[in-house]
């Protein structure tokens, strides 16, 4: 890639850094150059936070309807599974499984809630009520 | 206290970190392209039957801490690695360097890294980065993605060294110990090694899903993703593919790139021509790489879509092995002097 080609099209990165991009000079030599991002890479980026997107939107609805507890919603946003859930709270995974059930999450005790949100970087109290970015 | 360190901004975190920590204790020869030559950093592996966010995994460089590895290795470094299984002691371990005036390589994940726009943060967990420094409770910290060196309370950079999932940090810090002056000749010897070690990754090795048969491979099975997966999903894949490709730590076309950097810094090493001639078929490899992320991209967006540019988007990968094998087979037989 020639260094004039190197494109400039400006990313969520790009409005706090640039990155640094090798191009060739006009005699052929590479030199380290600098993009404020690039068209094909930000609508990647935003295609996979749209699936994303739809996922936490099913989990709000499941939230919602009773059929799952607020924790399905902050895990889906949180970009989580149970497996990286268990990694992060110490939780096994059947826990978790359970504690996805809305029932048995209305009686967890303020200790176990606060392993979660600490994991989700919220307050007890926005966790258990599955307040957070207008939830 | 901060350690007189300087931050050096790079294409990708892990040749810039080698970099930074090679210069600072005295390799002044070292550049960014030569630590990704000489570390065999070029890669493929396209893993079929394992899912990363619901999408491929598909890996455009060696596994993270190779490069560090294999660059020091080459030139004679010795260097020290720990991981740790207690918090407490991966920080005190952390401030007896720092307190020695010797600035650390950490590896860390995404997630939780503040100054990373939310975009960004997935949960990536080989990132790195290096700590020069500690005033009050904040680490000075130079990440090489970054233009300007940062800083992380020592919550905050807790959290990122102890991320967990797969390839897990668990506080994993690294340095290279301070040893005799590097000579060219040793820089010299280090690029032909760092060649030849690549030319069998890329050839030879690990059969048909790395290398430049990955590269086939995935070109091939890309073809058959709109009937396999239902347009949506394929365009997620592609998506996938374009984001490991150009953003996870600027994969294939800036890689294909920095590696034609390497060759021509090695023609000033070793003056073989072929090294030019080689590296153009790199640029080339590198351009196609894009071209390819682009035809990626009109799927993705629903622009284009049917069956044929799928075709397309295969054959462009199989235009880059072809390129890639031929390059390697070059670089291969070079008659070294």
């Amino acid at each position: 890639m020639k260094k004039e080609d190197v494109p400039q099209d400006v990313s969520a990165l790009g409005k706090l850094t640039t990155e640094v991009c090798y191009a060739t000079d006009s005699s052929g030599k590479y030199v380290a150059t600098q993009s404020r991002g690039w068209e094909v890479k930000i609508t990647a980026l935003d295609t996979a936070w749209e699936d994303i997107e739809g996922r936490i939107a099913t989990a709000k609805q499941k939230v919602l309807n009773q059929e799952a507890s607020p924790l399905l919603f902050f895990m889906e946003q949180g970009l989580m599974d149970i497996n990286l859930l268990a990694d992060y709270t110490g939780f096994w995974k059947w826990q978790i499984r359970r504690h996805l059930k809305p029932e048995v999450f209305k009686k967890l005790s303020d200790k176990k809630l606060q392993r979660y949100a600490e994991v989700f970087n919220v307050s007890v109290e926005q966790f258990k009520n599955g307040e957070v970015n207008g939830a | 206290m901060e350690l007189n360190f300087n931050h050096i901004q790079a294409a990708h975190c892990e040749n810039g970190v080698t970099t930074s920590l090679l210069k600072n204790i005295g390799v002044k020869q070292i550049t960014e392209p030569l630590a990704f030559g000489i570390g065999a950093g070029l890669f493929f592996v396209y893993i079929p039957f394992l899912k990363i966010n619901n999408g491929p995994v598909i890996a455009f460089r060696t596994l993270p801490g190779l490069i560090f590895k294999r660059t020091c290795k080459a030139l004679g470094i010795p260097v020290i690695r720990k991981k740790f299984s207690s918090r407490e002691k991966a920080e005190a371990f952390l401030k007896d360097r720092l307190a020695e005036g010797m600035p650390v390589g950490c590896q860390v994940g995404v997630y939780y890294l503040t100054y990373f726009p939310k975009e960004y943060r997935f949960h990536f967990n080989a990132h790195n980065l290096i700590v020069y420094g500690k005033e009050d409770d904040n680490y000075l910290i130079s990440d090489p993605v970054m233009e300007t060196p940062t800083t992380l309370t020592s919550y905050e950079l807790e959290r990122v060294r102890f991320a967990k999932g797969a390839l897990a940090p668990r506080g994993q810090l690294y340095y290279p110990v301070e040893g005799k002056p590097v000579t060219d000749d040793q820089i010299k010897r280090a690029i032909k090694s760092g060649i030849e070690k690549n030319v069998r990754n890329m050839l030879t090795i690990h059969g048909s899903i790395t290398g430049v048969r990955g590269i086939k491979f995935t070109g091939n099975r890309i073809k058959n993703w709109r009937d396999k997966l239902g347009p949506k999903q394929a365009g997620l894949y592609l998506a996938q593919l374009v984001r490991m490709q150009e953003e996870i730590g600027t994969g294939g076309g800036g890689f294909r790139y920095i590696y034609a950097a390497f060759l021509q810094e090695a023609h000033a090493y070793n003056q073989m021509d072929e090294l030019l001639d080689i590296s153009n078929q790199f640029t080339k490899s590198g351009d196609l790489w894009r071209t390819a992320a682009a035809q990626a991209a009109g799927i993705y967006k629903g622009r284009i879509g049917s069956q044929e540019d799928f075709n397309t988007m295969g054959n462009y990968l199989l235009e880059i092995a072809d390129i890639e094998r031929e390059a390697f087979m070059a670089l291969k037989n070079l008659k070294w002097r």
